[in-house]
């Protein structure tokens, strides 16, 4: 009988400590297919954050470091500049990379730094208790802004593919989402031609996943993802903000 | 016998790399020798100065606050180092810029037109070089061999042919400060 | 046959270090370390190794974790401020066990403070700096030379012991020139050195030290095609008990260090009543004093810590029982004389004298101190 689904090669075979419902499964195996599709686990380098994705390193088969919080961009960096021949990709959350790692992630991408970052957004702080995010949209309710997001006084989210886009650096910048098969095969595709980018030398890639966080919103996982559908994409509209290789450049 | 020179003057004037040069020649002199500029925020005009210490042992401090010999190549330099030379040590002042002269009379003092000397030799850029030789000339901290050697490799490939305007300011330098 | 040439401070640790065959530097400009990734930025083209000026310390270090990680041997240099930043990162350097050399050309604090000399970061370098358990190794040249020599032997201990290596400098030595024992080089295609002293170096090679015996980083993150299991570069451990397994393997190592790296330098301690204490720059202007004491007959010594960690606490213990009393001088308001004094149990009195801010001690100073403490003891 023929085999038509199974684990990638590139995920290590291990139960993961994620949530019931996250989406942090689904973008770790879109990477892994990646992987194997692309034949680079064997050169790959990957960089684990700080938040719920602590212990991406022990997931992905391949060499890993774990990077201090925010700081994966720089140690990618490092990684990519001993290692040109390696496949470097960074795995950061919304506070690892938009907040705390802001510096780190403006300049690598301005530096145009070949590397991949996978950017896993779901506005929220999961590993430490469901904090405001600087990716938490307006409104909404978090355990440090549990009257929901006064605009007034905490600010607005920060769109990081738009902003990153305005850099010369980047090579590709795109937002996908895992919300719906469609847009989990679209996310993929993304994932793939980032990779691709980096293995051509193109310069710094970055595919920002609007993810879910079911415990720290306090919805069940198909709530989870109608809230993406419903309040995420009309803040955070999907598309690739930049392509080195497409005549318009940006195209939503 | 450890000297210690301080050179000072406006930024621009060379005396980092005067100080370099008299450095360099100790060490080719087999000397011990050390270089420490002053360093601060400033980056153009200012005071700058640097002190060279040429000695038989090691080197301490790379700086000292009682001074040899001074060399001030402008008044403010003068008025901030004037009273730190060792009683019995060396000031060498460039009176073409320092209207006023210094006031001390337990040290010796040379007054060298530093930059109308360099200006008669057709370039105000050795005025450095011109101080340098009364410097030589009054102490006699190391032979002048040593400071050719030292200016052959101060000056880069394609600016060798400026080796003998600087030795010829060197020379009035000498001259200048010779005791009559 | 070796000549001396004359170099500036900075950039003769930054040729050293590319002589030890580093080939990775990551910086951020500040005074009075700024000549060393200038000349970094110059040098590492030309011997196709990478510069590269980070958007601050705190991405500096950890562009030095992830080439350290890689295998790579790196660098990075800053000046006080800019070590408290990188604190995070050497901490990570620690826990993770990569080897790495870090400059500390220090100022004076705290705060932005000054831009002249201090030894202000002791307690810093030596007690830790940033959280949690670690030691690094930290080696305090006195001169140029000795800073040529040690940041040689940094990057070898390092790769020895997997962990991070500290150069405490000071704005003196960075700043100073001297001269260094070097071959030059019959065919020179490089320039060395800033705008003035460049145009008076000629390529040099330092002298060469004898070679270690250093184990293969097996344990490099350089893609699984290189071996034959996944590597992990990691200082996270969850659970408590393999969190206590691994400090207890660092203090293994730590003790290993303290076994065999203490190092210093004793002068005139033979009959010496009084022996004075004093590091890098500090010692230097120490060695002055105790020259012109001892021609007028005084009997001290002068006893100076190569190695600030692990401190040589063996080295001083055998001056114990020989001296009266001891001297501490820093330029800080006392911190290394809390480890002289650890060291010296209470045995005998250990006196201090330090000045602060970029005050920079005469030996005129240090004398009369000596002289006052030689004093008490007769």
């Amino acid at each position: 009988m023929a085999k038509v689904f199974a684990r990638p090669e590139s995920l290590v075979d291990m139960q993961n400590h994620y949530c019931p419902g996250c989406t942090h499964g689904i973008i770790h195996r879109l990477i892994a297919e990646v992987m194997d599709e692309l034949k680079f686990a064997d050169r790959a380098i990957g960089v684990a954050p700080v938040g719920c994705a602590v212990l991406g390193y022990m997931y992905f088969a391949c060499d890993m470091q774990e990077a201090a919080h925010g700081r994966a961009p720089a140690v990618a960096t490092g990684i990519k500049r001993v290692v040109p021949d390696g496949v470097v990709f960074t795995y950061q959350g919304d506070g690892d990379l938009a907040s705390i790692g802001c510096a780190e992630i403006v300049h690598a991408a301005a530096r145009g730094e070949n590397i991949t970052t996978i950017f896993v957004n779901n506005g929220i702080y999961g590993m430490t208790g469901g904090q405001m995010a600087p990716t938490t949209l307006p409104g909404d309710k978090t355990s440090t802004s549990p009257y929901g997001r006064d605009t007034h006084k905490q600010g607005f989210p920060i769109r990081v593919a738009e902003m990153l886009a305005t850099l010369d650096g980047p090579a590709y910048i795109a937002r996908v989402s895992v919300h719906s098969v469609p847009n989990i095969v679209r996310a993929r595709r993304a994932i793939k031609k980032a990779f691709e980018y980096q293995i051509a030398g193109k310069g710094f890639t970055l595919v920002e996943v609007l993810s879910t966080c079911p415990t720290n919103w306090g919805l069940t996982p198909l709530e989870a993802l109608d809230k993406v559908a419903k309040d995420m994409l009309p803040y955070y509209p999907l598309g690739e903000y930049k392509d080195v290789e497409s005549e318009a450049g940006a195209k939503k | 016998m450890t000297f210690e020179v301080v050179m000072a003057g406006f930024g621009g004037q060379g005396v980092m790399l005067m100080g370099q040069i008299l450095a360099y020649a100790g060490m080719v002199h087999g000397k011990q020798v050390s270089w420490m500029p002053s360093y601060g925020p400033e980056m153009r005009g200012g005071t700058a100065n640097c002190t060279v210490i040429v000695a038989d042992e090691a080197i301490g401090s790379p700086v000292v606050a009682h001074p040899y010999a001074v060399v001030a190549l402008n008044r403010p330099s003068l008025d901030k180092f004037e009273s730190a030379v060792r009683p019995g040590g060396v000031l060498i002042y460039n009176e073409s810029l320092i209207s006023t002269p210094p006031t001390r009379s337990d040290i010796k003092v040379v007054a060298v037109a530093a930059n109308q000397i360099a200006d008669e030799l057709g370039n105000v850029k050795v005025a450095n070089m011109v101080a340098l030789g009364a410097l030589l000339e009054v102490t006699d901290l190391v032979p002048m061999e040593c400071i050719t050697e030292a200016l052959k490799k101060a000056l880069p490939a394609h600016r060798q042919d400026m080796l003998a305007v600087n030795l010829a300011a060197i020379e009035r330098g000498k001259q200048a400060a010779e005791i009559p | 046959m070796s000549e001396r040439v004359l170099m500036k401070g900075n950039e003769a640790i930054a040729e050293a270090a590319i002589q030890a065959g580093c080939r990775f530097f990551f910086g951020y400009p500040i005074t009075p370390q700024n000549e060393l990734p200038e000349y970094m930025s110059r040098r590492m083209p030309q011997v196709e190794g990478t510069f590269l000026q980070a958007e601050s310390e705190v991405a500096a270090i950890n562009m030095v974790y992830g080439a350290a990680g890689a295998g790579a041997r790196v660098m990075t240099s800053s000046s006080s401020p800019g070590i408290s930043l990188k604190q995070e990162g050497i901490s990570y350097l620690a826990g993770a066990e990569l080897p790495a050399v870090i400059v500390n050309i220090v100022r004076g604090g705290p705060g932005l403070g000054s831009i002249q000399p201090s030894q202000g970061d002791y307690f810093q370098a030596v007690k830790g700096g940033g959280h949690g358990d670690y030691r690094l190794l930290v080696l305090a040249p006195a001169n140029l030379q000795e800073a040529v020599d040690l940041v040689t032997e940094a990057f070898d201990l390092a790769d020895l012991y997997r962990n991070p290596v500290l150069i405490l400098g000071d704005g003196l030595l960075g700043q100073m020139m001297e001269p260094v024992l070097a071959d030059l080089y019959r065919n020179p295609v490089l320039i060395l050195g800033d705008g003035l002293l460049g145009q008076m170096m000629e390529p040099v090679e330092f002298r060469k030290l004898p070679k270690r015996e250093l184990p293969p980083k097996t344990w490099a993150t350089t893609g699984m095609r290189h071996h034959p299991h996944k590597n992990i570069i990691n200082s996270l451990v969850l659970d408590a008990p393999g969190l206590e397994k691994h400090n207890l393997h660092l203090q293994e190592k730590y003790a290993r260090m303290k076994l065999n790296e203490q190092r210093a330098e004793s002068l005139h301690c033979a009959d010496a009543e009084v022996v004075i204490v004093a590091y890098g720059s500090t010692a230097r202007i120490a060695k002055t004093a105790v020259m012109s004491l001892r021609q007028s007959g005084l009997k001290v010594g002068l006893f100076r810590p190569v190695t600030l960690w692990p401190f040589p606490v063996n080295a001083l213990g055998e001056l114990v029982p020989k001296v009266k009393a001891f001297l501490t001088v820093e330029m800080s308001a006392g911190q290394m004389v809390e480890d002289v004094k650890l060291a010296v149990n209470g045995a005998r009195p250990v006196h201090f004298y330090g000045r602060m801010g970029g005050m920079v001690p005469t030996p005129e100073e240090i004398s009369s101190e000596c002289v006052r403490v030689l004093g008490g003891v007769r």
